[in-house]
């Protein structure tokens, strides 16, 4: 069994005619938590979505726990995704099903284990969450914290070795962030999965992150570990876990001369 | 000149549009049907719909049933009456009730409760990524959502169109024999000797499964193919009721034409 569960060499992606990824070389070790940062519109969660197999790559190869994606039907990427979890931005819980019974969802549908085996997997993967008590509330009555709590139980249901997060801190309060980060450091570590996680939130991704791939313009910018990143002087990392609004990435959309416009040159 | 072209050009492509879209539609619909297999499997998850789809669209249905009878045995009373011929009035309501109003009517409130609510459940259960998530989950969407509320939708139509024929009738029933006197053993008796059960009663109960068949593929599809935005969501709910109420009509002109040839 290879040390790396992810490995991406030389992957490129186009959208219709549009390069959105060019030449990205990534890996991911086994029970690592790997970031991948970036500016809105970057690339990133396309690059989650192509290891998840929701896209095919045009080219380059991308392997999942030793299996290149490329060569997969439906039938065997379902079978590779079943030891893949993904945890969606706003949790993307069934909105018709009690929390249980979402946490329940994957178990029904991949296993035939009697009815108390289910709950009793379910009620330990909603205490990891912290969410044991609220098994019985509808997804709509639930903080967009909590849900995303719920959809984390409901994505190690299968016990998978590697999950994805996408932008799982968007929108969270202070604590519940703290909160999260803890648990997708702690889970990572005490089921030895591989998790992905995209987002921008630079000062909790260097906080528990292993290491940090920087996507901006459909190509990884810079990569390291946060120690690194904190050190680089390189400018756009620099303006990026700085905050600044100067750097090579400008704070105004591509416009004509502002003088012309307000036709002001005479 | 070349406001032209742009015209022309603007034709063609939405010609080509339509017909790529029709094609998606058609896979997406022998997709539903390759897909069917674990929806019976697991019957409850097609009883579940059935319940959403049919048992939550009889108060409509029953409601119209028993005033559209009401009204045919108000009209059809004044106009037999001018021939003296008003014990035919069971014959008028029923017939037309069981071949054409119950199951056209009953379709088209069909599509405007239930089809309507599917396409807007499946539209947003695709813009919340629900759809996705459980693609993620390994779990086939078309089989675990779309087949199910196929089906559920299918097999409640017939029995929708039945109840509303059988509402009408009762309530012309009641305009006709309990409010305006007509002989009740003649409105029984002649209806029960006119309205034949293959040519009429089996014909209606196709009509309605066909129409069953439309409206629900349409809504399901509206759905499935929805933008994820609010806006997608609305559009694709009103081109649902629509496209599948013309699709009523039109079905309904093409099967009278093949089953009722007044031979």
């Amino acid at each position: 069994m290879s040390d790396n569960l992810i490995e991406i060499r030389d992957l490129s992606f186009a959208y219709r005619e549009r390069l959105v990824l060019k030449g990205i070389n990534l890996t991911a070790r086994r029970g690592q938590v790997i970031a991948i940062m970036g500016i809105s519109g970057g690339g990133k969660t396309t690059l989650l979505r192509l290891i998840g197999g929701a896209l095919k790559a045009t080219r380059g190869v991308l392997e999942v726990d030793g299996v290149d994606m490329a060569t997969l039907d439906q039938e065997g990427l379902y079978q590779l995704r079943r030891r893949m979890g993904m945890l969606f931005q706003f949790g993307a819980l069934f909105t018709d099903l009690s929390v249980f019974d979402n946490v329940a969802f994957p178990l029904r549908e991949h296993t035939d284990l009697p009815e108390e085996m289910i709950r009793d997997l379910v009620l330990m993967k909603l205490n990891a969450v912290g969410l044991r008590g609220a098994a019985d509330l509808m997804p709509s009555e639930l903080s967009g914290g909590m849900a995303r709590r719920v959809a984390l139980a409901r994505a190690i249901a299968l016990e998978p070795r590697l999950i994805l997060y996408d932008e799982p801190f968007a929108g969270l309060d202070p604590i519940s962030l703290g909160v999260s980060g803890n648990l997708i450091r702690r889970l990572t570590d005490t089921l030895g999965v591989t998790s992905i996680v995209v987002t921008h939130d630079i000062q909790e991704s260097l906080r528990m992150v292993d290491y940090v791939y920087f996507v901006s313009a459909g190509v990884i910018a810079a990569q390291g570990t946060p120690d690194e990143l904190r050190a680089s002087t390189e400018p756009f990392v620099h303006q990026f876990v700085h905050g600044e609004e100067n750097g090579p990435v400008p704070f105004h959309y591509p416009a004509p001369p502002y003088a012309d416009e307000l036709e002001l040159a005479t | 000149m070349n406001s032209l072209l742009d015209s022309l050009r603007g034709i063609g492509a939405r010609v080509i549009d339509g017909i790529w879209r029709m094609g998606v539609a058609t896979r997406f619909f022998l997709r539903t049907l390759l897909q069917s297999g674990q929806s019976f499997r697991r019957f409850h998850l097609i009883i579940r719909e059935i319940f959403s789809a049919g048992v939550l669209s009889l108060i409509i249905i029953l409601v119209s049933g028993l005033f559209v009878g009401m009204v045919l045995g108000l009209q059809g009373y004044e106009t037999l009456q001018t021939y003296g011929s008003e014990e035919a009035l069971g014959t008028l309501v029923a017939l037309s009730l069981v071949r054409e109003l119950g199951p056209v009517l009953a379709a088209l409130l069909f599509a405007s409760r239930a089809g309507s609510s599917i396409t807007a459940e499946i539209g947003l259960m695709k813009a919340t990524e629900q759809l996705a998530a459980m693609e993620m989950m390994a779990v086939d969407p078309i089989a675990r959502v779309v087949a199910p509320r196929f089906w559920g939708a299918v097999i409640s139509m017939p029995i929708l169109a039945a109840l509303f024929s059988a509402m009408g009738i009762l309530g012309g029933y009641l305009v006709g024999v309990v409010l305006i006197g007509v002989d009740e053993g003649s409105f029984w008796s002649q209806m029960q000797a006119a309205v034949d059960f293959r040519e009429d009663i089996l014909n209606g109960v196709i009509k309605s499964l066909v129409f069953g068949v439309a409206v629900t593929a349409i809504a399901l599809f509206e759905g499935y193919d929805a933008p994820p935005t609010a806006e997608g969501v609305s559009r694709a709910t009103t081109r649902t009721v629509v496209t599948s109420s013309l699709a009523i009509l039109g079905l309904d002109f093409i099967l009278t034409a093949f089953m009722f040839r007044g031979v």
